[in-house]
């Protein structure tokens, strides 16, 4: 598979992070003995480039593979194939102590911020663990000062650092996770579905917060997301992921404006908008169940459920391709931009 | 003609560590026959109580303290719990967020669907199961008569909906509560649920109280709409007129604090900020003194502080009922025009 470059024009800067071809199968077990029928592709052949200082979205479904992607990419999991370049290194290949150290450039907020804080640590404590791992400052006051400046930097007051997680909110929590992301002031922010959790109100506030953080530490984001509409405001490419690849890439004005994959503008058009006079629309794909992800249809992963598919798409898997400038799609008719009139939702 | 369903003035209380606490706090609504009312709010605002609570079913240790609710001319505070088991399940079918929890897994789906039938409508076990089948099909699962037989594992989340929507109908109520029914499903998942539901409630001539957090969920399925927040209703009008011309500072807040697609044109780099409200969702056990939004509110006046707004129709129309002072004063008379554009 060929490799998106330069996806967003004018800014050609060389990428921070590279992903090729990167593949993280799991077994499937059964019977008696657990012994393994086939595997699960929940990656399978993906790859992204993500440039200093940028935000790119990877927006799918549950079971797209997202999330597994970005564990990947902060090797919580390993890959079975492909490569990861992280600020010029063989990030795969990295024995633990370098490692280590390009952890610190590398950081991530979790979905749940009720299970990703240790409940039996201070909040104090959770924000400060990473600047004691690596050594940063100087124990005792030093370090006390720049937690609390950390927890401000959120919009937490200091004074409650000697609380436990379970005095705060779901919104104050993620901002806790926040404050621990960036206390190594790090390169890349692998952000997993870090407001789904949360509430539209609060939503907003933790984006804002995320946004405020970029601009002043120019720190590149890749934010994980199952819902199109929320990235759209502030991500500077989109990936959109179905069963364990990327179907289309582009920037993010292009890719609602102009969705080239039938999966997609699916997504875009299941988009529930609060305006009722906009009601009436069908259901935007076929009523067929997603196929099991470890028995992949022939052909596209998508043609079951695709309202376009034609011979091609039950024959031949279609790769990711250069369809416009800077805009990748993995679709057989994705030429040209007339896919059955997208309708920009 | 009266509403199918009355709620007037509903209190459900619990006890907490600092004396009790209102999750629904002087709550009133009707369902009309053949309408959709959507209750719209964050979590924790006391909408599932609500639902709960009409079918009696407050979890303990929380209980209804004071209210009506007349449902199809009888007040079922009034009935006793032999009677309100027939309502549940035969006249007012429930639809929950999480069918995998909802649903029995050592029992098929049929059998399950089944047993309202053999209970509410005095079926034999075979017909029960037949009718099943029938009402799988009802709900467009494919391959109906196969799927009968099978457990929920077996079944995806979206199918699992599906059947939790055909035990909801499968006695044929006149009312169906369905809490958070596509919270839990992916988005193209949700699109095909809401327009079954939709579809059913045309046909079958449904009365549906939809519950949600998702006002465009809300918009594409309520001829009205009720917004709740820390247990009280504060907006409550048409959806047409809710969606177009919001009252409530906090119902405006949400809308626009709503991700939509096409929202913005070209982003520009300053631009990507998203409208918040700011502060967070208060405890019901420790509500501020007068609006309980008041902390949040951009436009919060001396009064708000200290006054409980209550739900009064607008000026300019009378369907449309708000919570709120920017629309009438401390004694209930409306403001001519709303106070917020007497002081731009």
């Amino acid at each position: 598979m060929s490799v998106p470059a330069a996806a967003v024009p004018g800014r050609e800067a060389a990428p921070l992070l590279e992903v090729r071809d990167l593949v993280k199968r799991y077994p499937v077990r059964r019977g008696l003995f657990a012994r393994v029928s086939s595997w699960v592709r929940a990656v399978d052949g993906v790859s992204l480039e993500v440039r200093p200082g940028e935000t790119l979205a990877l927006v799918g479904e549950s079971g797209s593979g997202k999330t597994t992607l970005g564990r990947c990419i902060l090797r919580l999991v390993e890959p079975d194939a492909g490569s990861i370049r992280f600020d010029g290194a063989d990030f795969l290949a990295l024995p633990p102590k370098p490692l280590r150290r390009a952890r610190r450039n590398i950081q991530v907020v979790f979905q749940d911020p009720y299970g990703s804080l240790n409940p039996r640590m201070t909040i104090g404590a959770i924000v400060r663990e990473p600047l004691d791992i690596h050594g940063i400052g100087r124990r005792g006051a030093e370090r006390e000062g720049m937690v609390d400046a950390l927890l401000q930097r959120v919009g937490l007051d200091p004074s409650m650092k000697r609380r436990y997680p379970h005095a705060f909110s779901g919104g104050q929590r993620q901002r806790i996770g926040v404050a621990r992301a960036i206390a190594l002031r790090p390169k890349l922010i692998v952000a997993d579905e870090p407001v789904s959790a949360l509430d539209v109100s609060i939503q907003a506030q933790v984006i804002n917060l995320l946004i405020d953080l970029q601009d002043e530490y120019r720190c590149a984001y890749l934010f994980i997301a199952h819902d199109l509409a929320l990235v759209e405001r502030f991500a500077d490419r989109v990936a959109v992921m179905y069963q364990g690849r990327i179907v289309e890439m582009a920037g993010t004005a292009d890719l609602f404006a102009r969705p080239r994959h039938p999966y997609t503008q699916a997504l875009l058009q299941a988009i529930p908008v609060p305006d009722p006079e906009r009601v009436g629309r069908t259901a935007p794909v076929s009523e067929a169940a997603p196929p099991s992800p470890s028995e992949p249809p022939s052909g596209c992963r998508f043609q079951p459920r695709c309202p376009i598919a034609v011979e091609a798409c039950r024959r031949d898997d279609p790769a990711l391709r250069e369809v416009a400038p800077g805009h990748w799609a993995a679709c057989h008719l994705a030429d040209g931009g007339t896919l059955a009139a997208p309708t920009p939702v | 003609m009266a509403p199918l369903l009355q709620v007037e003035d509903l209190v459900v209380e619990f006890p907490g560590a600092r004396g009790s606490f209102r999750a629904a706090d002087r709550v009133s609504f009707a369902v009309e026959e053949g309408q959709t009312l959507g209750l719209v709010g964050e979590s924790g605002c006391g909408k599932s109580v609500t639902a709960l609570s009409l079918l009696r079913l407050v979890p303990e240790p929380g209980r209804i303290a004071s209210g009506r609710i007349r449902f199809r001319g009888s007040d079922l505070m009034a009935l006793t719990e032999r009677k309100m088991c027939s309502v549940r399940g035969r006249e007012i079918g429930f639809v929950f967020q999480e069918p995998a929890a909802a649903l029995n897994p050592v029992l098929t789906v049929g059998t399950q669907i089944a047993e309202g039938l053999v209970v509410h409508r005095l079926m034999k076990k075979k017909e029960a199961l037949a009718e099943a089948a029938r009402l799988l099909e009802l709900v467009r699962i494919p391959d109906a008569a196969r799927r009968v037989h099978e457990y929920p594992h077996q079944l995806s989340g979206g199918m699992l909906q599906r059947v939790m929507i055909a035990c909801a109908l499968a006695c044929k109520p006149s009312l169906v509560i369905a809490d958070e029914p596509t919270t839990a499903l992916d988005v193209t998942i949700q699109a095909e649920i809401l327009a079954l539901l939709k579809r059913l409630r045309d046909e079958l001539g449904l009365s549906l109280l939809l519950i949600s957090h998702n006002l465009g969920v809300i918009a594409g399925m309520a001829d009205r709409v009720a917004v709740m927040y820390a247990g009280r209703i504060v907006e409550e009008a048409t959806a047409r007129r809710l969606f177009r011309d919001p009252a409530h500072p906090y119902t405006r807040g949400l809308l626009r604090s709503m991700p939509r697609p096409g929202s913005s044109a070209v982003p520009g780099p300053r631009a990507r900020r998203l409208p918040a409200i700011e502060g967070a969702v208060p405890d019901l056990a420790r509500l501020p003194a007068g609006c309980a939004f008041h902390p949040r509110c951009p436009d919060a006046m001396p009064e708000c502080r200290e006054v409980v707004p209550s739900l009064l129709p607008r000026a300019a129309d009378g369907g449309h009922q708000v919570a709120c002072f920017l629309h009438h004063d401390t004694a209930g008379r409306p403001r001519s025009r709303p106070a917020a554009e007497q002081a731009s």
